[in-house]
């Protein structure tokens, strides 16, 4: 068979040339912008990921996240703007970026009939490393993400956090200098968890660049150098962990009006201690805490009860990803599953342009 | 975040993926073998169905009918042998739809690996998998008496041209795949444009039976025509009005050439559309 022209992408002086002016970015994106039919996944996305970070991108099912990592890792095309991986442009240098790269996608991408060895030996081939480094490499790799006594064993005996721990390994037998991980904890025990927060620390040690998507603040919160809040296909704030957490104020109090008709005068009594939340529906009603939780506590006890409001399930907590979405958006942290998005698009754009490789 | 900071670029695209195409379309048909070591049953289930239909013809329809001069078991086995490579490759586009629905092709389109090696992987080892079973079938053919009557020459020459139709039918079949993305939907598809193909040709009875009106479209079928020229290779020198009755009128090399002529189209058109799908398979 004759070599099809499957990848016309080719290394141009341009690329070389704005890799050796770069600027030090890992990632770089400028206005990406996404469609998937009528369903608009990226609204204009700037990103600016500097080398051995990680980098958080926060937001809930449908917000951009995934399509931003598609595009990144070169599975898709933008429909504007451009974007930069390791120097390596997604569109003209895509072959050169996915030799620096490794993904990790929302699915266990690991084929059930290979061992897990074997599943890791396939990808080493793929990325076409020499035998004996990507053996230990492997070897390297099943020891860290515990699996070396299931190595032997076909994927189909593993369990799902066995699986998803294999995919890590499999994106990181082509060691690469930026790694992408689309929820990589999702469907992980806690302990595995954990594992994997510090192989990512560690990675970054030795000077990987990380970006990960999560819909959990916690974990944005512990691994991420900085975060992105992206909510319907926009960046909505950006910054590192605390500059986020001060838009929301720290710890949370939070309460429910017992009596609705009461909300005006919890309304009235609380504004003084800070910007109440209440939700007129339900009666729920957050403040928040800053850093002296249990004084404010003290003090919004005091007062409804000198006015004689009538509270129940008040506590203090800690700030979620809804929260911030609250304080940032004045929505809750939900939306169209973006793969809904996506397929609801696909016959258009199978139709239409598609995200045909150029 | 300085402008200072300085990564350790890699050397620009050592070599491109292009260059490793083979080695690529290696790994990926060894990975696709290893399913059938793997899960022997598949292997076997594969084979089942094949062999039903030889019992089903030889023994229930065959005695009804009739083709003066020829055993029905030699004139039905070359119809067998490709029915088998026709079914096996519709398993091309269901196994495609897998790997896109698990995120496999995902994972495959993220890696600097040649890109026609994953659809080359499949349809190769489709290909090894379709030879397998088709030399299982010609050993279940030698039990009930079937025979190769041209010599061993002709013989691998007739199993070498079944199995260029499987591997171009593949072709149409990872299409199926690629779009329909689903895999029950790509098994179900796959029968719908297949069964018709297969029974409306001359694989299990001559066309000279079937209805006028379904004559011209039987005779233009491509399974007619690589069937035929398999029959040619293995069946041996027929009377002029036997030829004819079974279609066979003309040389074995014309027959031959035109079974390879429709090979090479269905891949000129269906390669390209499958490479096309597999692009925009996001």
């Amino acid at each position: 068979m004759a070599q099809p022209p499957f990848d016309a992408t080719t290394e141009t002086q341009a690329a070389s040339a704005r890799r050796a002016a770069g600027d030090g970015a890992a990632i770089l994106a400028e206005g990406l912008e996404k469609s998937f039919g009528k369903v608009r996944a990226l609204d204009g996305i700037d990103l600016r990921v500097a080398p051995a970070t990680v980098f958080g991108l926060l937001g809930p099912n449908g917000a951009g996240k995934t399509t931003a990592v598609r595009i990144l890792t070169t599975l898709l095309q933008p429909d504007a703007g451009r974007a930069e991986v390791a120097g390596y442009d997604v569109i003209r240098d895509a072959e050169a970026l996915r030799a620096a790269i490794g993904l990790a996608g929302q699915f266990a991408a690991v084929d059930e009939v290979l061992t897990g060895r074997e599943n890791l030996e396939l990808v080493g081939r793929l990325y076409h490393l020499p035998g004996e480094e990507v053996r230990r490499c492997i070897d390297d790799l099943l020891e860290r993400f515990e699996l070396t006594a299931a190595a032997h064993r076909t994927v189909k005996t593993y369990s799902g956090g066995m699986r998803r721990r294999l995919d890590l390994g499999a994106s990181l037998v082509g060691r690469p200098e930026v790694l992408f991980l689309d929820e990589p904890t999702t469907g992980l025990d806690p302990r595995s968890r954990l594992g994997l927060w510090d192989v990512i620390k560690e990675l970054v040690s030795e000077g990987t660049t990380v970006l990960l998507t999560t819909q959990y603040l916690e974990e944005a919160d512990v691994l991420a150098d900085r975060i992105a809040v992206i909510d319907g296909g926009r960046i909505i704030a950006e910054g590192t962990s605390d500059e986020l957490k001060a838009h929301v104020g720290g710890e949370l109090l939070e309460f429910r009006v017992a009596d609705r008709d009461q909300i005006p005068v919890a309304a009235g009594e609380l504004v003084a201690l800070g910007s109440p939340q209440i939700d007129n529906a339900t009666g729920r009603a957050a403040l928040p805490a800053g850093e002296d939780g249990s004084t404010l506590l003290l003090e919004v006890v005091r007062r409804l009860d000198t006015a004689g409001v009538k509270i129940t399930d008040l506590a203090l907590r800690r700030p979620t990803l809804d929260d911030v979405f609250l304080a940032l958006t004045g929505h809750a942290a939900e939306g169209q599953s973006e793969e809904e998005a996506e397929l609801a698009g696909v016959g258009a754009a199978r139709d239409g342009h598609g995200g045909e490789q150029t | 975040m300085s402008a200072t900071a300085v990564t350790t670029r890699r050397p620009a695209a050592p070599r491109r993926a292009r260059s490793y195409v083979v080695s690529d379309t290696l790994a990926m048909t060894w990975r696709n073998l290893l399913k059938y070591r793997r899960v022997p049953t598949l292997l076997v289930f594969s084979t089942i169905q094949p062999v039903m239909f030889v019992l089903l013809f030889a023994f229930v329809f065959g005695g009804a009918i009739v083709i003066p001069g020829v055993d029905y078991k030699n004139y039905l086995m070359p119809g067998i042998f490709v029915q088998t490579v026709v079914f096996g490759a519709s398993q091309t586009g269901v196994a495609l739809a897998e790997d896109l629905t698990r995120g496999m092709i995902d994972r495959f389109r993220s890696l600097p690996m040649a890109r026609s090696a994953v659809l080359g992987g499949r349809t190769i080892g489709d290909s090894v998998r379709n030879l397998f079973v088709v030399l299982l079938m010609t050993a279940v053919g030698y039990a009930i008496g079937f025979r190769f009557q041209n010599g061993f020459a002709n013989a691998v020459l007739a199993i070498l041209i079944t199995v260029a139709f499987g591997f171009a039918f593949s072709w149409i079949s990872a299409n199926i795949g690629l779009r329909i993305r689903d895999v029950e939907s790509a098994q179900a598809a796959s029968f719908i444009w297949i069964f018709p193909l297969v029974f409306a040709s001359s694989a299990f009875v001559p066309i000279a039976t079937m209805p006028g009106w379904l004559q011209p479209i039987a005779k233009v079928n491509p399974i007619t025509i690589t069937v035929n020229a398999v029959r040619s290779l293995t069946l041996g020198q027929l009377p002029a009005p036997v030829a004819k009755f079974v279609g066979l009128q003309g040389s074995t090399f014309t027959h031959v050439w035109q079974a390879l002529a429709w090979i090479a189209g269905l891949l000129l058109v269906f390669v390209p559309l499958a490479i096309r799908g597999y692009r925009r398979a996001v």
